[in-house]
């Protein structure tokens, strides 16, 4: 696969390792956090853990759009779609998130009609394809996907479908950072820059984490070799005391940012005044609402929407695992009553979680592996 | 015979049944031990449950084995319900040691099924039966109300003879046995999901149903006193299968992700949606555990075999990590292979 | 931060909305075109997708000037190599 196979080349990876190894000053010990959940996710996959050396730290960090909802958004969502003939579609990732009652699959097991979508292009399709039902879709995510949601409603705009609406979750990437750079508890010395949130608003955003906070930042891509060379870029500022905003990812990330997408959003959205996020509590202008002259299109609007905070259960420790100060295995209930098959919250389910990363993907390794076929 | 009492207590506490049940994953494994199991088959069952079961007729060994087809679409690139139904419980026979003599079938048909709908999967079936070299010598049908039954549900009980002189268990697997796939992975799974038409993805990927017992056949003839351990990766995918064995025998299978053989479209199209292709179902394919002295003869007799030209060892036995499938990267990265959890849903985040 | 995957695209459907067919080894999609406006996607250009719709074009320049920074990285070394003498840390005395 053109564009993925370059960055997955093996001799690449071990010289990039190396290169790790070489540059980690011994007497040092290195805090690196990585925003993005899908950044979690690529690290467990590509088990790139086992070819950092001891004293490079990656921390996980509140990046996992799914994770940081409060449960109750969810019974939310689901509170539209009990109304009569209205069908809830969302990603797969939301599918088997818990609320209070129980997942969207646990909904549509009982009968209530919910589908997933890998679009929202296409939960509007359904929506032109059903005019007899209504088509709610619940919009998650970071500003990766928040343009794609407000073209959606353009478009639904601009053919007339009146049958559809949208329940906005989005979020934003940049609160969410300066809450852990203000949070007592944390320390971390350098970032991994969320690579395709950035293909939105570009680089210029992460300045004042270079300038304000002195940490250098590397916006980097997904694939083995872009993790380990943003790596290699944030060890070699943090060695030489420089704080830049690197872009490890330019093959893709234009430094401005793309102005198209931009502009629908800026049409389409307005931040809120304040929302809660799961471990980060109540953060001022972090998501995104549905301008009033849409409202034909919010599901907020068109619907009573109930409004309830549930709050996690009181042994789980889903908070503090967002924000990196636990480990997913620190958490009393990891991998007892918490595991991906019965998931207490949502980081066990969402595979941009790091419960479920770790789970799924180090969990059980033993100490001693061997390697086969060299 | 002796029964067994059935226990009055079960360990299956789901309050109800979920799609991830039907899955061929972790949820059905706990559906199957936690509650068939203790109540059917005895709550101290000897042997770890295969896919088929061998029982002895005064010293003739039998194996007897069934499965349901609910697919939807009933027609896909590749085959319909109608071959999966023969296939399937064809090969469930091949890859416990059987070769398959007799099917019977039942069918549930929904009300409003149009004939011709229901005559095209009936001679899907005879021709696949013809193919496979396999009678089908009886059946029923039961007609349900419009709405059930998605078209036409089949079930497919096969009976066969053990072949001769395999004696091929979890608890024969030695560390250093090697890891034989006979073919792409993924093909059956992606081809059924993008005909389901809600992706509006598109390809040519076209199922792999077929029968394996060719195959087996070959292994048999050059490799039957190395042959350990065979299954058929059908829901739940190659990972599912692995893992069983991994539990089953208590040790570690360590894969080289880069010599499990791949179409490049079910690469693309699990990429797209974040699916793993291990998690993915096979309907043509079979995966087999050799002693390592007869891993590169039933290698080459699997690709001298007409359709086994991709067959590829994929890996091997360890001591650890013990009860787990470990998969490495050619740059060394590892990570765990997991069982399925739940039903491969596309990721978007 | 969420899956986002490069394909490349077949052809263009003219819009509005602008969607083109995208290509990712073998597997086929319409992709909305609609956040590229400003750059004038064509046919055979290669694009990352995220949930049906394209964000960004792929630099192919860009992506082999990242290739070479990495093979520098081992230039690099070979060459630090040759100035310390198999990796001893100091420059040999003139």
């Amino acid at each position: 696969m053109k564009f993925v196979d370059e960055f997955r080349d093996p001799a690449a990876i071990s010289q990039t390792a190396e290169e790790i190894r070489r540059i980690a000053d011994p007497g040092r010990h290195y805090r690196l956090m990585e925003v993005c959940g899908g950044h979690t996710h690529a690290i467990y996959r590509f088990g790139l853990k086992d070819l950092l050396p001891e004293n490079v730290e990656l921390v996980h960090g509140p990046g996992c759009p799914v994770c940081v909802l409060p449960m109750g958004r969810i019974d939310d969502g689901l509170a539209i779609a009990q109304q009569p003939n209205v069908i809830f579609t969302a990603f797969g990732d939301m599918m088997r998130v818990p609320g209070a009652n129980g997942s969207p699959l646990e909904h549509k097991a009982r009968g209530m009609d919910v589908r997933i979508v890998y679009s929202p292009a296409d939960a509007l399709k359904l929506a032109e394809n059903n005019p007899g039902k209504h088509v709610m879709f619940f919009a998650i995510g970071f500003e990766t996907t928040a343009p794609s949601t407000a073209l959606t409603l353009l478009r639904a705009r601009d053919k007339g479908v009146r049958n559809f609406s949208i329940f906005c979750n989005h979020v934003t990437i940049i609160p969410a950072i300066r809450a852990i750079l203000d949070s007592p508890d944390m320390r971390i010395d350098a970032f991994l820059g969320p690579g395709h949130v950035s293909t939105v608003i570009g680089c210029r955003p992460y300045t004042w984490i270079a300038e304000n906070e002195h940490k250098p930042i590397a916006v980097s891509g997904f694939e083995p070799l872009d993790l380990l060379q943003s790596i290699v870029m944030a060890l070699r500022q943090l060695n030489a005391g420089r704080a830049e905003v690197e872009n490890q990812y330019q093959r893709v990330v234009p430094w401005n940012g793309n102005q198209a997408a931009l502009r629908a959003m800026a049409q389409v959205f307005e931040l809120r005044p304040y929302f809660e996020w799961r471990g980060l509590g109540f953060i001022s202008q972090s998501a995104l609402r549905i301008k009033d002259e849409f409202s034909e299109w919010d599901a907020e609007y068109r619907f009573q929407v109930p409004g309830v905070r549930v709050t996690d259960p009181k042994a789980a420790q889903c908070g503090e695992v967002l924000k990196g100060v636990l480990k997913p295995s620190q958490c009393k209930l990891f991998g007892n009553e918490c595991t991906p098959e019965h998931p207490i919250g949502a980081l066990m389910v969402s595979s941009e979680g790091s419960c479920a990363a770790y789970f799924n993907y180090e969990y059980r390794k033993s100490a001693e592996l061997v390697g086969i076929g060299a | 015979m002796a029964t067994i009492a059935a226990p009055t207590k079960l360990r299956f506490r789901d309050a109800q049944v979920e799609m991830a049940h039907g899955a061929g994953g972790k949820a059905s494994r706990r559906l199957v031990e936690g509650l068939f199991a203790p109540l059917l088959f005895g709550a101290d069952s000897a042997e770890p449950l295969g896919d088929a079961a061998h029982l002895d007729f005064d010293g003739t060994r039998i194996a007897i084995t069934t499965d349901s087809f609910v697919v939807r679409p009933l027609r896909f690139p590749g085959g319909s319900i109608g071959e999966l139904a023969v296939n399937g419980t064809v090969n469930d026979l091949a890859v416990s040691g059987a070769r398959a003599e007799a099917l019977v079938v039942s069918y549930v048909l929904e009300a409003g099924l149009p004939t011709p709908v229901l005559e095209a999967e009936v001679r899907a079936m005879g021709e696949a039966a013809r193919n496979a070299g396999v009678l089908i010598v009886s059946g029923d049908t039961k007609v349900v109300e419009y709405g059930k039954a998605d078209g036409m549900y089949i079930t497919t009980a096969g009976i066969g003879r053990a072949i001769p002189g395999l004696r091929m268990s979890p608890r024969s697997v030695r560390p250093g046995d090697q890891v034989i796939l006979s073919g792409p992975i993924g093909d059956h799974g992606i081809t059924i999901l993008l005909a389901r038409g809600d992706l509006d993805l598109e390809s040519d990927l076209r199922s792999d149903t077929r029968p394996v017992l060719p195959f087996v056949e070959a292994l048999v003839e050059v490799a039957s006193p190395g042959l350990r351990w065979m299954r058929d990766p059908t829901r739940g995918g190659l990972a599912t299968s692995l893992n069983e064995l991994a539990r089953d025998c208590g040790l570690g299978i360590v894969l080289r992700e880069d010599w499990i053989p791949l179409r490049d479209a079910v690469r693309g199209a699990c990429e797209l949606l974040g699916l793993d292709p291990l998690h993915i179902a096979n309907e043509g394919q079979f995966v087999a555990v050799l002693a390592p002295e007869f891993a590169e003869l039933a290698l080459d007799a699997l690709q001298r075999t007409p359709g086994g030209e991709d067959a590829a060892i994929i890996g091997e036995v360890r001591d650890a990590p013990a009860a787990t499938v470990l998969g490495i990267a050619p740059y060394g990265g590892t990570r765990v292979i997991d069982m399925l959890v739940g039903d491969p849903l596309p990721r978007i985040c | 931060m969420c899956l986002a995957i490069p394909g490349q695209i077949l052809e263009l459907i003219p819009g509005p909305p602008l969607l083109g067919v995208v290509d990712v080894t073998g597997v086929r999609r319409k992709v909305d075109l609609g956040l590229l406006e400003d750059e004038n996607p064509v046919p055979g250009d290669w694009v990352l997708i995220h949930v049906g719709f394209a964000m960004s074009k792929i630099s192919e320049q860009g992506a082999h000037e990242q290739m070479q920074m990495l093979r520098m990285l081992g230039e690099d070394e070979a060459a630090m190599q040759e100035v310390t003498g198999y990796g001893q840390g100091e420059p040999p005395s003139p």
